[in-house]
């Protein structure tokens, strides 16, 4: 059986997998990290994703031994050790962003990465583009919304500049 | 998803080598359609072999070509500031190409290599008259694409990379299918050193194809009044669930007036 090595929230795992495995089915069923949900299995709903040295990607529709030496950072690997949120939770959190909560795991890495390619600011019309990846049927997005946009100053540590487009 | 051999070659010569040796073999690019299909049990490799490591990744601009790797990501093309300046079109192209993630793990090759009938890039390289590079020979667009999912490329033979010539305008403009991102209808258009070139995709029965009445015209006069009376028959268009062939036809129209309008 082959081996992928690979870091996982900053730590290198080894781990025996098949040529079919999925990068999801290593996180959830081998590592135990089931934060990373499986909601559509056809890359289209999101819930799956990750990152993949810092971009984010549906772990549903890539294979594990694709992952081999990259470094992945799933919903489990946001907090600090002494339980501080990251901002993006935080500001879920403070939005009432989440109802179900489904969705929220790849809602948040999907925001993350969206927040962080966009240091010259995010308009609103930006944040729901950028989230075309990522299904909530529960919400209707707004808060998410709102979430992401009071996430982006709390990440880059500055005022959101005004017309960002 | 049936098991398979993975295998990762360090080069284009070891990846050729490997598909040589097996003919049940697959290569495996951004896997953003190949994966997909494998879960549906729709095709059983016996192994696949991933280009990632085979260094087909990179975007060169040099002489008036826009010169890109096969395993460039659709993101990477998209953020590229040398192609947002050489051919910003082709930026904007790559960068509606499903979502983030699908941009994250896509590759021009890969998309290309399989010429969905609703993908983005075939319409891009047939309009540009680009060429596509294989590790055997160049290969022109218009001799490339030969129908819905069928290439010029043979067996063992691997797309390296793609190069664009520069145009003086362009623009591209879909009207995506609003769950899948794919194109319902993508037009574009573009007027360069081979004169005006104008490719349809998502709406054809057999793939991308150019619209040679526009083209004509646009030679003409680039102007959306141009094309304003030139129809699309319906007869070689797709019917399905998301759009009739009549529909579809009428959109060719409307996105090719739009396009031109913002190649101005």
């Amino acid at each position: 059986m082959p081996q992928v090595a690979l870091t996982v929230n900053g730590k290198k795992v080894t781990v025996d997998v098949e040529g079919r495995t999925l990068l999801v089915e290593l996180l959830r069923e081998k590592l135990g990290l089931t934060g990373t949900h499986v909601g559509c299995d056809t890359s289209q709903c999101g819930a799956c994703v990750i990152h993949l040295d810092g971009a984010s990607v549906k772990s549903c529709t890539m294979l594990a031994l694709q992952a081999a030496g990259r470094s992945v950072t799933t919903i489990e690997g946001l907090a600090k050790s002494d339980g501080t949120l990251h901002p993006m939770q935080e500001m879920f959190r403070e939005h009432h962003a989440l109802q179900c909560g489904f969705c929220t795991p790849g809602m948040v890495m999907s925001a993350i990465d969206l927040v962080q390619s966009h240091p010259e600011g995010l308009s609103e019309q930006q944040i729901r583009h950028g989230l075309e990846g990522n299904l909530c049927r529960c919400t209707g997005y707004h808060n998410i919304v709102k979430a992401i946009a009071a996430a982006w100053p709390l990440m880059h540590g500055k005022t959101m500049p005004a017309a960002a487009e | 998803m049936y098991d398979f051999t993975y295998q990762k070659p360090a080069s284009v010569a070891d990846a050729v080598k490997l598909l040589g040796a097996d003919p049940e073999a697959k290569a495996l690019a951004g896997g953003m359609t190949l994966i997909p299909v494998l879960k549906q049990r729709l095709n059983k490799p016996s192994a696949l072999v991933d280009l990632a490591d085979a260094g087909l990744a990179g975007i060169s601009v040099a002489g008036g070509t826009v010169r890109i790797g096969a395993m460039t990501t659709h993101a990477t093309v998209a953020n590229s500031a040398d192609v947002k300046k050489a051919i910003p079109a082709l930026a904007k192209l790559a960068g509606g190409i499903g979502d983030k993630e699908v941009r994250h793990r896509g590759t021009i090759g890969g998309s290309l290599a399989n010429d969905d009938p609703t993908a983005d890039y075939p319409a891009a390289v047939l309009a540009l008259g680009a060429t596509v590079e294989t590790n055997k020979r160049s290969i022109k667009a218009d001799d490339f694409f030969q129908g819905m999912f069928m290439t010029a490329l043979e067996p063992g033979e691997l797309i390296t990379a793609v190069s664009f010539p520069v145009p003086e305008k362009a623009a591209y403009m879909k009207f995506p299918n609003p769950a899948s991102r794919y194109a319902l209808v993508g037009v574009f258009v573009a007027k360069g050193p081979a004169g005006v070139r104008v490719a349809v995709t998502g709406a054809g029965q057999n793939g991308v194809f150019r619209q040679k009445a526009m083209e004509a015209a646009l030679g003409k006069s680039f102007s959306q009044a141009a094309i304003a009376d030139i129809a699309t028959p319906a007869d070689e268009l797709n019917s399905d669930i998301h759009a009739g062939a009549e529909y579809r036809a009428h959109l060719v129209g409307v996105m090719a007036r739009r396009a031109v309008a913002a190649a101005g």
